[in-house]
């Protein structure tokens, strides 16, 4: 027979009879009884959901009635958006044929569109840009860039490559392939009133998040701008150097540059929309874009056709429950009604279920009786 | 399968490790020393002392010094091996490669050192439990090392202090009383005259009983302690092993003599030396090499039927990983290929250039298995090990497994396996000691053909019964006990001169049972508790029968010369005599005095008398003998006492005197000179002078006799088993008082006639080939060589003397006794005792010495020499006489037929595998409910294997018949059994087969029919099995079934089936610990299974199961989020949440609550477990953990993050979202969803899972704050910086949540919900029994027990799996006909049995 033997209970004997041995006594061992503590009996109150039909019937129905408020509040909401999209690829052609060849980037190229607005655009207008297929979000894309450098650190690590350097040495200021790829059309709105042109006021600043603007961004140390740079050069697809982005505002240009922060938050997905511009609402436009025709000036720089994307110029809206979408109510009325329908369906099946078990009893007790 | 492997690895690592000396590394397994050279098969152990010096320096060099070291690690090699351990893991390895390709730059899918994060946590942990685990065996073995012992030292020329690392092979080594045995070696001097030594083994085997050990032969003569100087022997021994019971090799003393050496001389480490006041002896195997050391096998490593199931599931992901992976590489080369000139997001190689979309995919590929790496749930394994901890803990906790009594509750000893106790299948259970109490008690007794049915005792026990919970423990019983047997001897005397005071003696022992309480002790063990001493089973009441014959002998001279054999009486007589004696003798019983514990009773020897020569003394006896018995036939008081003078002195002679015949070797004569030579003590001699006084006669007053009497009852006996310990009881109840024994002497007081000593000239041990033992004794008076065997009565029937010629008049008599004794035999099976035959042989000195030749020749050779003392054995145990036999109750444990009652309803089959004959086995059955009343019994007896298969076929094609038969009439009643597979109910068969058919049996062509028909059978009951037979039939079921087995016992005889069961349980109970050592689970009681089983069991495996399937369920949900990102971004392998978030969303916001699920989950409470065996059932069959829970809870996952990931890009589809805010509200919902989830799933929610939920849901918010707060350069690539704030005060991302949570759980709660309404499965329905009141509940338990008559027949025999899991199927279908059907219906029956027959059609 093949006998185990357990070495902790050697152990245990030795260090046992040791100590009888050498006179500590370990006489009184305590009772091996383990305690009557709800825990380790697990006997620890417990609430025990019932998932029966009848116990959830109305969590179902309330759950319906909740989602179904709230889908029609957020459909009712979305709906209230005004919000006007236009195509300039196409109708800019021209330029972007300019823009495929990449040794004319120096030349200028503008276009504008027109448009009309059939009624008021009311309350804070926003002006967006929107790009079709281009996929920031790519793994690689992503990741180049250098937040060290955007708060004007020196930098001596980083993800940006191949856009860091020149190759005489030079580093790329901002560095990385987000920032060397920033969306740098101009566009302006013009309100064609009676043949008169106004430019509409627009504001360049405020479209960022207040945290990337005054905590996230920041320029490098230097009594002026120009000389923080100095020894750094432009991205190689950017026309100009970051310090002058913003010749007008010096709080809007280098790296807080409002453009520029909201280009380095990247999308999320390939097409996408950023904000460009608000309008102010001043004189004619203090209640929003009145009705009228207008017309989009843009000085066509960022390329599209390489990767077969869109531009567009969006104005647009804003309500408590963000932009014109309304795919969040109406799925919240969708899951609303089902979760009510399935309220209802259980109910019956309950009913039935329940005439079910009330014909077993009534089986049984005949056959109880009968027995 | 593994398991050999990775055991085999386990003892090499050990190996390695414990290297003590160069050379000796190859050691400590039979197989390298076989092979090593320097050492061969055998060991020369010599001392280091005087002219061995050069060759104890060659040899002794060799071998192990006693230094242990148990650890696995150094301080030094700790991490290298310890990693290199961990990485044997193929999950380890497998993230080390993750990691390792993280650094590849072409695919890094994360920052280098965030990959590693997990890995390093899991290593960690691990590595600081094996680092403590190790720290303290260092501890304890630095302890162990330097122990101090006394070793004899040449410079010195003394015993010195030397730490046991110091002690050597060859060294001598003295020890003292309670002193532990540092190394195992050979015993050369005792302190004790006949060269004794007594050693407690509890350390090696928990065996409280003293063993005796003797010194070599030829040393026990030397009256001083041995001299290590002058010790010139080599001692040649078999090479280290780790059989206990074995030792083999001999003494070589320098003039070639060779002395054998067998285990009786082997001291072993770690024992205890008691009773001796010191002990010399030569270590021969030291350290690592010692038996102890040997058998300390380490953990054994069982993997659990569910670990086996998780890892394939763990392929399944593996698969689904690299499909999503081909998937992302395939459709980032497309992607990719859609571009006719490079996009400047695609951001190009350094030198400019970019890579071709097929190699680019292949790259992807890598990528990819980064970033969803996390679908291998490495966490699993660790939580795995968490949860069972946990659970470990809590069935170690359970209160219900305290037994009181003992003082013992449940000890887990395997970790890993909790879970296969909720999927036990087969229970193979032992019988004795495990089912019954092993309190053996003796019942009855059949002496030459007599039947003696000991009323009294059996009242006395029935008053025991009663008197069970009150265990009360005074002085005062002691005192009443004493001064009342005092009188009931006084009494003894009376009624031999008064014949027969039948009534006072009845009066007596009607009383007899409520005064009797020895020593108080009970069973509460303390520190000198002593096996099979408990009161009922200690005191005996005499059948007053028997005590009246036997009083008759007493005052008779108990010499039986031939020419009285004629008369009747006093034939019975010597049957009587012979009986009791051999009931004294035939054992290996130590004696001891409990008021100096385990000090030896002595015989006083008498010392110098003048003697005469052996045959003058052997010429007075047989005057005296011839005088007394010529007297008359009931010699009255007067005539002995006048006679006690005049043969005093010879008598007492005699009586110490052991006489030897002049044609034995030496020893015998050379002993009983030493005797004669012993020191003497003249004190002793008047109280010599009254014991034998009171022999001569009896008219003693009772004062004296009281005095005189009372240290008897003080005597203890230390039994190797039970029944041993009965016997001798029962013995010392009529006054044959096993007094003392020595390795050459018994002495028994028999009765009246004073201390009678025996000179021991062997004893034959029992062993489970042979089923009997003997001792060789030779007869004080008649001077004959006796040979008294006791045995199963199997064995001994065959081995008696036949009437040849059976004109003879004793011959047929003798025939008439074996008839008659076997009807009682019979008699005593049928009521359920333990018989034993007991026999008896003259041999004449002539046969004496041929045989003694042989056995000599067998036990001083080596290689043969187990199969030589068999034979020799055999070769004795022929002819036997038969004296009678004997009944030994064994009673049932509390609770027995209950728990397997309720085991059978569980749905678990129980064989009963023992070694007692048919009949006791099959009676045990009965009582215990194993088989029942009305089952039909096929009894299995062939004496070949062809008649065998015969039988087995024609069992096979009634039991078929007696099935469709009462199939047919079942279907006139339109009952539920009508299904083809199943049996009809309220037939059922037990099959009893015995040891000798098994064999046939087992054998590879029976087999498959054999468990054909013990499919058919609800109860099996193998007797007269050996242990290995045992062991493979639990092979044979385990293997060829593929059933989850579970062997329970407590012997050493059930060890090797516990080995081979997956769940070995072990009783602790009488018979020591080696059972216990081998189990998995031990328990006190056999009760305890039922809440192990029923409860612990089901809950294990529920819990696990369900954790487990939420792990998966967790990953792949969490995942696969990742997956559907992949579609947005150009397959480019980006991940739109933060990597921080991502890794520690596993390691630390989900990772407490499926723990805690785990281990407190709580389906159906623990009472209503108990009162409803048949829930068992559902884990039983793995229903928890079939492949369709498995395939429906990925479905779940992929629908839950499909929705996840959906509801927030359609919400921000088009928006100026960022990315890692487009991934935060993804995050965030997931994290509800998942947690959600589990409590969906929890059926029970305690404080602890709320502050655990609650806690992980603030954690992720807290970390998700800070981090979004601080965070603005420290993660370079991705940055959350504000997101969360952000988020926080934005509406939307709430709705989102809310709506994504919502949506993703309603279909998992709504089939919940439909589960807990319409598809009831029983364990649904028993946790809904939980709501009801006290009242309601046990109503509705009482109607589902007898619902569930029908349906258990019906489930139990349904093909495994099957019919559960169609439950979900087929139940829309089934509550519309249940309406039709259930008129029809002859008795209730439930769903689910309608479902069986719903899936039968």
């Amino acid at each position: 027979i093949y006998l185990s033997f357990s070495r902790k209970h050697e152990v245990d004997t030795l260090t046992k009879v040791h100590n009888r041995l050498i006179g500590t006594k370990g006489e009184a061992r305590p009772s091996r009884c383990p305690d009557n503590s709800a825990f380790k009996q697990q006997k620890l109150p417990a609430w025990k959901p019932q998932l029966t039909i009848a116990a959830v019937l109305s969590c179902f129905f309330l759950t319906g009635v909740f989602c179904l408020s709230v889908g029609v509040c957020l459909i009712m909401s979305a709906n209230s958006v005004r919000e006007i999209q236009i195509d300039y690829s196409d109708k800019c052609s021209d330029c972007s044929k300019l823009r495929e060849n990449s040794s004319n980037w120096n030349k200028e190229c503008h276009c504008s569109i027109n448009f009309m607005l059939k009624e008021d655009i009311l309350g804070d207008v926003f002006m967006y840009y929107g790009l079709q297929n281009f996929y920031q979000n790519h793994r690689r894309y992503v990741i180049s860039r250098s937040d060290a450098q955007l708060l004007g650190r020196n930098i001596q690590k980083s993800y940006c490559a191949p856009f860091t350097t020149y190759r005489n040495g030079t580093p790329m200021a901002p560095c990385g392939a987000i920032a060397n790829s920033m969306f740098n059309d101009t566009i302006d709105l013009f309100y064609n009133l009676n043949s008169s042109v106004i430019q509409v006021p627009l504001l360049k600043t405020g479209n960022s998040w207040w945290t990337d603007k005054n905590v996230k961004f920041r320029n490098p140390k230097s009594y002026n701008l120009s000389s923080a740079f100095a020894g750094t050069a432009r991205p190689p697809y950017w026309q100009k150097p970051v310090y002058l982005l913003d010749e007008e505002d010096e709080r809007n240009n280098g790296y807080v540059n409002d453009d520029f922060i909201v280009w380095m938050r990247v999308s999320a997905f390939a097409t996408f929309r950023n904000l460009y511009r608000r309008v102010r609402r001043i004189r004619q436009f203090a209640d929003g874009l009145p009705a009228g025709n207008y017309t989009f000036h843009i000085s066509y720089n960022f390329p599209v056709t390489k990767f077969k994307g869109r531009k567009h110029v969006i104005l647009s809206t804003m309500v408590w429950s963000g932009g014109s979408n309304p795919f969040l109510g109406i799925a919240y009325v969708v899951s609303g009604t089902a979760a009510t329908l399935t309220g209802f369906v259980i109910t019956v099946i309950h009913l039935k279920g329940h005439q079910n078990t009330d014909l077993h009893f009534k089986n049984y007790d005949l056959i109880e009786s009968l027995d | 399968m593994a398991d050999p492997i990775r055991w085999a690895r386990y003892r090499w690592q050990r190996l390695i490790s414990t290297e003590g000396r160069e050379g000796s590394s190859s050691n400590s397994s039979n197989k390298c020393y076989q092979s090593s050279k320097t050492t061969g098969k055998h060991r020369t152990v010599i001392p280091c002392l005087g002219h061995f010096k050069e060759e104890y320096e060659k040899v002794s060099k060799l071998y192990m010094n006693n230094k242990i070291r148990t650890t696995k690690y150094t301080l030094l090699n700790f991490l290298p091996r310890n990693l290199f351990e961990q990485f044997h893991r193929v999950a380890n390895l497998y993230f080390l490669f993750l990691v390792v390709l993280n650094w590849v730059p072409l695919v890094e899918a994360f920052q280098k050192e965030i990959t590693m994060l997990p890995l390093v946590v899991v290593l960690t942990i691990i590595a600081v439990k094996d680092g403590l685990e190790d720290y303290s065996k260092y501890k304890m073995d630095k302890q162990i090392n330097n122990l101090l012992t006394k070793v004899y030292s040449r410079k010195e020329k003394k015993y010195i202090d030397e730490c046991w690392k110091n002690v050597n092979v060859g060294d001598f080594i003295r020890l003292s009383r309670n002193e532990i045995i540092p190394a195992d070696m050979v015993l050369l001097y005792s302190s004790d005259l006949d060269g004794i030594c007594y050693i407690e083994t509890a350390g090696l085997d928990g065996e409280t009983n003293l063993k005796q050990r003797q010194v070599v032969r030829g040393y026990s003569e030397q009256v001083s302690e041995i001299d290590p100087e002058k010790f010139s022997s080599r001692i040649e021994c078999e090479s280290p092993n780790n059989d206990l019971s074995r030792f083999q090799g001999f003494v070589e003393h320098s003039n070639k003599d060779r002395v054998g050496l067998s285990k009786e001389n082997l001291l072993l480490r770690g024992c205890t030396v008691r009773n001796t006041e010191a002990v010399v002896g030569i270590v021969v195997y030291a350290g690592h090499e010692t038996k102890a050391m040997l058998n300390n096998s380490g953990p054994h490593y069982k993997r659990s039927k569910l670990e086996r199931k998780v890892n394939t599931d763990i392929l399944w992901c593996v698969l689904l990983l690299i499909l999503m992976c081909l998937t992302g590489a395939i459709g980032h080369g497309i992607w990719l290929s859609r571009y006719s000139e490079i996009p400047f997001f695609n951001i190009p190689e350094p030198d400019g250039k970019s890579i071709p979309p097929a190699l680019a995919g292949f790259n992807m590929f890598w990528t990819m298995i980064i970033l969803l790496q996390v679908l291998i749930p490495v966490s699993l394994y660790v939580s795995i090990e968490i949860v069972k901890l946990g659970q470990i803990y809590l069935i170690q906790n359970d209160i219900d497994f305290y037994h009181e009594k003992t003082d013992s509750t449940i000890q887990c000893r395997a970790l890993n396996i909790a879970e296969d106790l909720g999927q036990i299948q087969y229970i193979f259970s032992d019988k004795t000691g495990t089912l019954t109490e092993n309190k053996m008690v003796f019942r009855r007794c059949s002496i030459a053909g007599q039947e003696y049915c000991h009323e009294e005792n059996a009242k006395r026990l029935e008053s025991y019964q009663e008197m069970d919970s009150e265990d009360e423990d005074s002085a005062d019983h002691q005192c009443g006990f004493l001064t009342h047997r005092s009188k009931w001897r006084g009494h003894d005397c009376r009624a031999v001169n008064k014949p027969l005071n039948r009534r006072s003696l009845n009066q007596l022992s009607g009383s007899y049972p409520a005064l009797v309480r020895e020593d108080g002790e009970g069973d509460v063990p303390h520190s000198g508790h002593v096996a099979f001493s408990s009161p009922i089973e200690t005191d005996v009441v005499p059948d007053t029968q028997l005590l009246e014959k036997f009083s008759q002998i007493s005052s008779r001279s108990y010499q039986q010369s031939e020419e009285e054999a004629s008369s009747k009486l006093s034939l019975e007589t010597t049957y009587i005599t012979d009986f009791f004696l051999a009931l004294a003798i035939c054992n290996t019983v130590v004696v001891s005095v409990p008021n100096q514990p385990r000090q030896k009773m002595r015989q006083s020897s008498l010392g110098r008398m003048p003697i005469k020569s052996l045959e003058e003394i052997r010429q007075m006896f047989q005057r005296l003998s011839v005088r007394r018995l010529s007297s008359s036939p009931l010699p009255s008081v007067k005539e002995s006492s006048s006679e006690s003078p005049n043969s005093f002195v010879s008598k007492r002679s005699i009586f110490r005197m052991k006489l030897s015949s002049p044609a034995l070797d030496g020893a015998a004569q050379r002993a009983a000179e030493r005797h004669n030579t012993d020191s003497p003590e003249d004190s002793q001699v008047p109280q010599e002078l009254d014991t034998v006084n009171v022999a001569a006669g009896c008219e003693h007053n009772n004062a004296a006799s009281s005095i005189e009497l009372s240290p008897l009852p003080k005597l203890r006996y230390e039994a190797e088993s039970p029944d041993e310990a009965a016997l001798v009881h029962a013995a010392r109840a009529y006054k044959c008082i096993l007094q003392s024994r020595t390795p050459d002497q018994v002495t028994v007081d028999f009765a009246g006639l004073g201390s009678l000593t025996f000179q021991l000239l062997h004893i034959l041990p029992f062993d489970s080939v042979r089923k009997r033992m003997s001792v060789v004794v030779r007869h004080p008076v008649s001077n004959k060589v006796l040979v008294y065997t006791k045995g199963a009565d199997s064995v001994m029937m065959d081995l008696l003397r036949t009437a040849s010629e059976g004109t003879n008049n004793s011959e047929m008599e003798q025939k008439k006794i074996k008839e008659r004794t076997q009807k009682h035999l019979d008699d005593y099976a049928r009521r359920g005792l333990r018989t034993l035959c007991i026999a008896k042989k003259v041999m004449s000195d002539a046969e004496y010495a041929e045989w003694l030749n042989h056995r000599f020749l067998a036990e001083t050779s080596i290689d043969n020499r187990e199969a030589l003392l068999f034979e020799s054995a055999v070769r004795l145990e022929t002819e036997l006489t038969l004296l009678g036999a004997t009944g030994i109750e064994d009673r049932l444990q509390e609770g027995v037929p209950d728990t397997i009652q309720a085991l059978r309803k569980a749905g678990i089959k129980i064989w009963m595998l023992t070694g007692d004959k048919r009949e006791t086995a099959v009676n045990i059955a009965y009582a215990c409910k194993l088989l029942e009343p009305d089952d039909r019994i096929f009894t299995l007896k062939s004496q070949s294997r062809d008649a065998c298969a015969l039988v087995m076929s024609k069992i096979l094609e009634g039991i078929q018949k007696n099935t469709s038969a009462s199939k047919k009439t079942s279907q006139k009643l339109g009952s539920v059994s009508a299904s083809p597979s199943t049996q009809a109910p309220g037939f059922s068969a037990g099959l009893v087969i015995d040891g000798r058919t098994l064999e046939h049996v087992l054998h590879d062509s029976l087999q498959s029919i054999f468990l054909e028909l013990t499919e058919k059978c609800r109860a099996v009951v193998c007797c007269q099995a050996t242990p290995l037979q045992k062991s493979i039939v639990v092979r044979l079921v385990r293997n060829k079934l593929k059933a989850m087995t579970l062997a329970v016992g407590d012997g050493a005889n059930d060890v090797s089936m516990i080995q081979v069961a997956d769940t070995g349980v072990g009783i602790s109970g009488q018979e020591g610990m080696q059972a216990v050592m081998a189990s998995d689970f031990a328990i006190s009681q056999f009760r305890h299974l039922k809440k192990l089983l029923l409860v612990h069991g089901h809950w294990c495996y529920t819990r696990l199961t369900n954790m487990v399937l939420y792990f998966f369920y967790k990953n792949v949900a969490y995942v696969n989020l990742l997956f559907w990102y992949q579609f947005f971004c150009g397959f480019s392998g980006t991940s739109m949440t933060d990597y921080w978030i991502l890794i520690l969303f596993n390691l630390l916001f989900t990772s407490v609550p499926p723990i805690v699920y785990g281990v407190l989950d709580k389906d159906v409470p623990a009472e209503i477990l108990m009162q409803l065996p048949q829930l068992y059932m559902t884990s039983q069959k793995s229903v928890a953990y079939l492949p369709s829970p498995f395939w429906i809870t990925l479905l779940d996952a992929f629908y839950q993050s499909l929705v996840c990931f959906f509801v927030p890009y359609f919400t921000y589809c088009g928006s100026d979202i960022d990315i890692f805010s487009f991934g935060n509200p993804i995050n965030t919902a997931a994290l509800f969803i998942i947690l959600f989830h589990l409590l969906i799933e929890c059926k029970s929610v305690t404080w602890i899972h709320t502050v655990v939920i609650v806690g992980s849901i603030l954690l992720y918010f807290v970390f998700a704050l800070a981090f979004g707060a601080t965070c603005k350069t420290h993660n370079p690539p991705s940055n959350p910086y504000w997101i969360m704030e952000k988020h926080m005060t934005d509406p939307v991302f709430y709705l989102v949540c809310l709506l994504t949570t919502c949506v993703a759980l309603l279909p998992r709660y709504l089939l919940r919900v439909l589960q807990g309404t319409l598809f009831l499965s029983p364990v649904l329905r028993a946790k809904h029994l939980d709501r009801l009141t006290p009242e309601k509940q046990r109503e509705a338990i009482k109607r589902w027990k007898d619902d569930s008559i029908v349906n258990c027949q019906v489930e139990f025999q349904a093909t495994s799996g099957s019919s559960s899991s169609a439950t979900g199927a087929v139940s829309e279908e089934e509550s519309i006909t249940f309406i039709i059907n259930s008129l029809s219906i002859s008795k209730g029956c439930s769903e689910e049995g309608i479902t069986h027959c719903m899936s039968q059609i």
